[in-house]
């Protein structure tokens, strides 16, 4: 941890696309850490602020793979907004378990989650034009936009995430320990 | 019995029924039945003692094997950048459209298939086609109308027009090599006279390498093998002409074979062979019937067979194999695995051929103008050969040219013939680049016109395709990215994926959505393959892309979008099938660029 | 006499005896070369490629190549560790390597290399290939979809078991394993779960049936220590089933 606090601190955003918020519930379990953080950064648009709307940014974590509209539309305005973008998990990586759908036809995976499934009562498609339209696979996130480092496993680690993060701000090479690389 | 099974017990003790002439087998039923029935693989399984899906393992990686019935007319579009540059596009779509046929897909009542394979080996006389098995060469609208009306009335190939089947040799130039054919087995009465010593020693003085293109002492590959001791030596002749670009083995075959013959007959004699294989490409079937009509003649001139030209005990005789479509097969240890019933798979070197070759016996792989090339200089000796050439290449070299010229065809040029010399002969000019030595070889652009064809220089089985100032370059990208990634045996990675990986990025250039960050990858993953492939065929698969972002940046950023990075794939037609289950048109249905 | 054979792996000495390949003597001099479709009891295969190395400036896979007296062997370069990324990255975007969801993940060969090379993300673009699952045999799972080819089922079934039960068909970037059986299916063939062919899997292609997720997070093969330390899963695999029958 450096010592010295930057005089101007670094903005910090985040967003989840298609996951399940382990990461940013991995972001969390830095603990304690995070009083460390925020003497670090300033947290704009993340799910911590409630801010909606991501303003200009030095760092953005993005947690999930690409899989709808919106999907599309938060990560690229990420993109626009932050200077170093992150691909933060590793659904934002490579799809993860989100892109297992990919195995399937869109149109299976409705009727079988709108249709035919057990217990469906009034089935019917949604096509109302406020709900985002998926894509018909989840893909990484650097297939959409370009990405300046990947952050694997399903979550980082608090521990994996706590030390890119110090590398990163410190503006020092990313290097991990053995242990903290992991894909699941 | 069934009729089937007559006809593959037939053909099974026909040939003495073993599973090395399983890929033979399969060429002859794909022949009768236009596709591998289940029924034969099982009775083939049966009789050859080997499991089904072996069987199907080459149905499936032959491109001419086919597991669903083909149409009555099979027909195959030459796909090769030649053909294309002569219009081969809008004649397959004309003659898709003229007979109601999707490209690839029979017909529904099984008349006809339409579809492409990689370069036939006719880029001087092309466009062309693959029609069960025969060519038709100079395709143009009358051609295909005049082929639509015999398909649909039913004709039978034997009675379509001569004119569509001529392939003339359209020998352009001849040097030492193509003059004085004087071949009747004079060569081989050198050898009985002289012994195999005196044959290596003149082979070894003359210099001569191996004309495929890796250019390999030819004397020293035949003593070797003579050297290596075993119970059989083998003599395996490389005719799976498959770099596209090149047919010149086509015209040796077709009006030379008895040359070609005899130099093989004569390093039988050296190394010690009992048999020789000629490995046919498929695409050249249509040569088969003269080829053996040649061999038998050599055969009732004593020329082949047992104790030839009365010799005792030198008995040598040559079978025919084809190949299905597979260019990998040009790699001699592919050969060597599809000589012997499997999949063409390169194998794992060292060992090398010579000790451990077909049948895991010693083996002389070479190409058709090396033995032609050899049994010239057995006869006419060393100094023959040194009167043109250069001091490390000897001798002349057959080229196939084609492209934009006035003059394609074969010419023969002593080595060391510089690219501007050979454009001149050929009638070339606003010459914009050449692509020598296939797809797998280099483009020059015109500030190297000066640079000739030697060992020493740009080395070559033949392959020289002119592009004029007109041509857009990138399609040649393309067309040859496509063909590597179609031909890739499939055994490693980087040829496997990267050339998968490479093909989509070339078509995103295509498409205009690369960019600077996506060339990088190009030339990226095409150093992993040019570096860490296993065999030639990876190595020299991404040499297109690379030449041609080295030297004709042009071609690229012509392509190139506007914005830094690019989505890897179309966001908005990825929303398709969504749009189509719900019925929304609206704008949030959409994804604009950027 | 034997003592001049010897090579050099990053400047280290390494002796080798007539007919090693490179990765023969490194292996056996204690030393590592990343490598998948690789394993000592069978004949090489020079397919995955990931066992590339820099021999005197030129770059040869490790497993094919046969050692030679005063090579330079170049393992550790960046130029290398970069070329086995690239070459791990195909690999992973050829399949569907979805690792929090696999039973292998944490012993998987694939991943415990890409770890040792420091591999983040696998960069390239996915295939997202459509692959299907066996699960017609009643002890083993086929997933095709973490298959890399790698041969050694194949060979294993070919070579020891003498069962044939596996090969690879199709052509390039459509090859894919098949089955030895009249169907077609796994369920069918002559495999056995105790086939050399089934414990010579690197990934998680073949699977045991009824058993997975044995060993929980932190105790699994590769968590804690890298496979250069901890060895292959089928050398790990013939560890744990000498030790289990001798107890």
């Amino acid at each position: 941890m450096n010592d010295a606090v930057p005089e101007k601190k670094l903005k910090l955003a985040t967003a989840a696309l298609c996951g399940c918020f382990g990461c940013h519930m991995s972001l969390l379990d830095i603990d304690e850490r995070i009083l460390k953080l925020v003497e670090l950064v300033e947290f704009d648009r993340t799910p911590l602020t409630d801010i909606k709307a991501v303003g200009n940014c030095d760092i953005g974590l993005i947690e999930g793979g690409v899989a709808n509209t919106e999907n599309v539309e938060v990560l690229r305005d990420f993109r626009r907004h932050c200077k170093v973008l992150v691909a933060f998990g590793a659904c934002a990586v490579n799809g993860g378990i989100p892109a297992m759908r990919n195995q399937f036809d869109l149109q299976d995976c409705l009727q079988e989650v709108y249709l035919d499934g057990i217990g469906v009562e009034n089935p019917h498609i949604p096509d109302d034009p406020e709900i985002p339209l998926l894509l018909d696979k989840v893909h990484p996130v650097h297939e959409v936009v370009k990405i300046d480092y990947f952050l694997p496993g399903c979550p980082p680690s608090a521990d994996t995430i706590w030390i890119f993060l110090n590398e990163l701000i410190a503006g020092e090479a990313i290097t991990f320990p053995y242990s903290l690389i992991h894909y699941d | 019995m069934n009729d089937l099974e007559t006809t593959i017990t037939g053909l099974l003790s026909d040939t003495g029924n073993s599973s090395d002439r399983l890929l033979q087998y399969l060429c002859t039923i794909q022949e009768i039945y236009s596709h591998i029935p289940e029924e034969v693989v099982e009775l083939l399984a049966e009789k050859l003692h080997i499991p089904p899906v072996q069987i199907y393992g080459l149905v499936d990686f032959y491109s001419f094997l086919h597991r669903e019935a083909r149409g009555d007319y099979d027909i195959l579009f030459s796909d090769n950048i030649t053909d294309r540059m002569l219009g081969n596009q809008a004649l397959i779509n004309s003659l898709c459209n003229k007979l109601g046929v999707k490209r690839g897909e029979p017909r529904p009542d099984n008349r006809v298939t339409v579809d492409v394979t990689s370069c036939t080996g006719i880029c001087d006389q092309g466009p062309a086609m693959l029609v069960n098995g025969r060519v038709v060469s100079r395709l143009d609208e009358e051609r295909i109308q005049a082929i639509a009306d015999l398909v649909e009335a039913g004709t039978s190939l034997a009675n379509w027009p001569e004119s569509f089947f001529v392939v003339e040799d359209n020998i352009q130039r001849r040097d030492i090599l193509l003059s004085d054919l004087i071949f009747d087995g004079s060569a081989i009465e050198n050898l009985l006279k002289n012994g195999s010593d005196a044959i290596l020693e003149v082979l070894e003085l003359s210099g001569l390498r191996g004309r495929g293109g890796a250019g390999f002492m030819t004397a020293n590959k035949w003593r070797f093998c003579r050297d290596t001791e075993a119970d059989e030596h083998y003599v395996v002749c490389n005719a799976d002409e498959g770099e596209p670009g090149t047919f010149k083995d086509r015209v040796l075959l077709k009006s030379y074979a008895d040359n070609l013959f005899e130099g093989m007959t004569l390093c039988a004699g050296v190394i010690g062979a009992k048999k020789g294989l000629l490995y046919l490409r498929g695409e050249y079937r249509y040569l088969v019937e003269a080829l053996e009509e040649t061999l038998q003649k050599r055969r009732d001139n004593k020329l082949l067979g047992e104790n030839i030209l009365g010799h005792e005990g030198f008995d040598f005789d040559i079978e025919i194999h084809l190949g299905a479509g597979a260019y990998i097969c040009g790699e001699e240890s592919a050969l060597i695995e599809s000589l012997e019933g499997k999949r063409g798979i390169p194998r794992v070197r060292p060992p090398f051929p010579v000790t451990n070759g077909y049948l895991e016996k010693p083996t002389v792989v070479n190409n058709v103008e090396t033995f032609f090339a050899a049994a010239k200089i057995s006869v006419l000796g060393a100094d023959w050969f040194w009167s043109v050439g250069t001091e490390e290449s000897y001798g002349t070299k057959l080229l196939s040219i084609s492209g934009d010229c006035s003059r394609p065809g074969i010419y023969e040029f002593p080595f060391g013939v510089s690219i501007n010399e050979i454009l001149e002969a050929c009638g070339a000019d606003d010459v914009q680049a050449v692509q020598v030595a296939g797809a797998a070889g280099t483009t020059i652009p015109p500030q190297e016109f000066n640079r000739t064809i030697a060992f020493e220089d740009i080395a070559t089985a033949g392959s020289f395709m002119i592009f004029s100032g007109q041509r857009k370059l990138i399609d040649m990208v393309q067309n040859f990215a496509h063909f590597f990634c179609h031909e890739s045996c499939g055994l490693c990675t980087p040829c496997r994926v990267g050339g998968s990986l490479m093909k989509d990025l070339v078509e995103k250039v295509i498409a205009g959505h690369a960019t600077r960050y996506d060339l990088n990858e190009m030339r990226n993953i095409g150093l992993v393959m040019k570096q860490t492939s296993h065999c030639g065929l990876g190595a020299t698969a991404p040499n297109h892309v690379l030449d041609t972002l080295h030297k004709f940046p042009y071609i690229y950023e012509q392509q190139l979008a506007h914005a830094g990075f690019e989505p890897a794939f179309d966001l908005d037609a990825a929303l398709g099938a969504a749009r189509e289950i719900t019925g929304r048109n609206d704008a949030d249905a959409h994804i604009k660029d950027g | 006499m034997s003592s001049d054979k010897k090579f050099k792996l990053d400047g280290k000495d390494i002796p080798f005896h007539d007919g090693d390949t490179i990765m023969d003597a490194v292996l056996r001099a204690g030393e590592y070369i990343p490598h998948l479709c690789h394993n000592p009891e069978f004949k090489p295969n020079g397919s995955c490629r990931v066992c590339v190395v820099d021999v005197d400036g030129r770059h040869m896979s490790a497993c094919t190549l046969p050692a030679a007296k005063n090579m330079e062997v170049d393992n550790s370069s960046e130029v290398i560790l970069d070329q086995r990324r690239s070459l791990l990255q195909m690999l992973f975007v050829e399949g569907n390597h979805i690792c929090p969801a696999c039973e292998k993940s944490g012993a998987c060969q694939l991943q415990a290399v890409a770890y040792y090379t420091r591999m983040l993300s696998p960069h390239f673009t996915h295939f997202f290939p459509r692959r299907s699952i066996d699960a017609s045999h009643p002890d083993i799972i086929f997933y095709f979809n973490r298959c890399i080819l790698c041969g050694l089922c194949e060979r294993a079934s070919r070579d020891v078991d003498g069962k044939n039960v596996f090969s690879i068909s199709g052509r390039g970037i459509n090859s894919k394993l098949v089955f030895n059986s009249p169907t077609g299916k796994l369920g069918d063939s002559a495999l056995s779960a105790t086939d050399k062919a089934v414990s010579v899997c690197p990934v998680g292609a073949i699977l045991p049936k009824h058993k997975g997720y044995e060993d929980p997070i932190g105790e699994r093969l590769y968590d804690t220590k890298p496979i250069s330390v901890v060895g292959d899963v089928a050398a790990n695999h013939s560890a744990n089933d000498s030790s289990r029958n001798g107890d």
